[in-house]
């Protein structure tokens, strides 16, 4: 345990002086100690989109650690606050989603219609920048960079962003498929 | 997506994180802040009249040092608040030390003064005015302080936002120190300190909202 918490440490700290070598190898074990920690916790479809969600984390807020202090306790914080933050989620689906499934599927129209009004409709769920980077890029067909150029955002950023769009859309596909789609 | 692929979309043109980072994503955030924050005071009320008087007065210098006191230990608290896994408990014990200092100093000046004064003393002048007083001209300094929070990570959001607010109200009651001209401790401990919890009890309203991430 010491030994990993050593070695943890010094990469995070290599990767944070913008080692990406190094820092692709620490994301790489902690993948495995996240996936760990999940699955004992959650199913393993939740526990790898909470693995995915908590690497993101541990990326966008590495800033947040504090190079004199020990390394794994601040992962498990990060761990434990995407899990809480999951089963609150959770909650919080469960108790708006049946209000708004019906219109999804309510009216009869031509095929493509319909396909672009749930892209619509779906893409309308997601909140204005993301929703505005996966138009460009997954449907206009722009590159990251220039996506990113047009946002003013970092590419990363971009990148970040849409993954995450994508995934929120996906499980709310699942949602409505999981509640019987006409 | 694939995890494998995420991480190697994460370590793509990784960018080299500077030691100080959020020391310095502190500072943009606060001094623009703290400046706004005097500049309000001194378009609204302006700094106080007897100020030349008053710096030979112990009073003087103890409402600035009990309000940076307070800023201080609550931006310490918040820094460790927002940093996951950090331990934020030996800047809640110098929270406490500096409410105590100055409840000590508040009770010697009540034990020493006449019966019938000691009304006077809590009240002073001002009652009325102080604690909105200082909620206002923390304003700006809740909003800097918000800002450079939410690039961290508080795992306790509303913990951090209650203790962000009221670092935030603390700065803003030492502002407002410089128009206040109240002189009695007890004054100062009463109302300078339920101004700074307002901006507190704000902090942890708006907490959820702001530290998303």
């Amino acid at each position: 345990m010491l030994a990993v918490e050593a070695e943890l440490k010094s990469l995070m700290v290599a990767g944070l002086d913008g080692d990406a070598a190094a820092y692709r190898v620490l994301l790489t074990a902690l993948g495995a100690v996240l996936r760990r920690y999940y699955m004992r916790r959650v199913g393993p479809d939740e526990a790898e989109d909470l693995v995915q969600e908590a690497l993101i984390a541990v990326h966008a807020k590495r800033a947040t650690y504090d190079r004199r202090q020990p390394f794994t306790p601040w992962l498990y914080a990060v761990a434990r606050y995407k899990l809480v933050d999951h089963f609150r989620r959770a909650r919080l689906r469960k108790a708006v989603a049946l209000e708004d499934a019906g219109d999804l599927f309510a009216e009869d129209e031509s095929e493509a219609a319909l396909a672009r009004r749930d892209l619509d409709l779906l893409l309308g769920s997601l909140p204005e920048p993301t929703r505005a980077l996966i138009r460009q890029v997954k449907i206009e067909g722009l590159t990251m960079q220039e996506a990113a150029a047009k946002s003013g955002r970092s590419e990363i950023a971009v990148r970040v962003g849409i993954h995450r769009g994508l995934k929120s859309l996906s499980a709310r596909l699942r949602g409505e498929a999981e509640r019987g789609d006409p | 997506m694939e995890t494998r692929e995420l991480i190697d979309d994460l370590a793509r043109g990784l960018v080299p994180v500077p030691r100080h980072a959020l020391a310095a994503r502190m500072a943009r955030g606060l001094l623009p802040a703290l400046a706004l924050s005097f500049l309000v005071l001194w378009a609204w009320l302006g700094f106080r009249p007897d100020t030349a008087r008053a710096v030979h007065t112990v009073s003087y210098w103890l409402k600035f040092s009990y309000t940076l006191a307070l800023a201080l230990g609550g931006f310490w608290a918040a820094e460790r608040l927002a940093r996951p896994g950090a331990r934020a408990l030996p800047a809640f014990l110098a929270l406490a030390l500096v409410a105590a200092a100055m409840a000590a100093i508040s009770a010697i000046e009540l034990m020493m003064s006449a019966p019938q004064a000691r009304m006077e003393l809590v009240m002073g002048s001002s009652a009325a005015e102080c604690p909105l007083r200082v909620v206002l001209i923390s304003l700006p300094i809740f909003a800097g302080t918000f800002w450079s929070l939410s690039a961290m990570a508080p795992t306790r959001p509303v913990l951090a936002g209650a203790v962000a607010g009221f670092a935030a109200g603390a700065l803003g009651a030492w502002v407002y120190a410089f128009r206040c001209d109240e002189t009695a401790a007890p004054f100062v401990l009463v109302f300078f300190t339920l101004g700074i919890a307002l901006v507190g009890a704000l902090g942890a309203l708006v907490a959820r909202r702001v530290f998303r991430w």
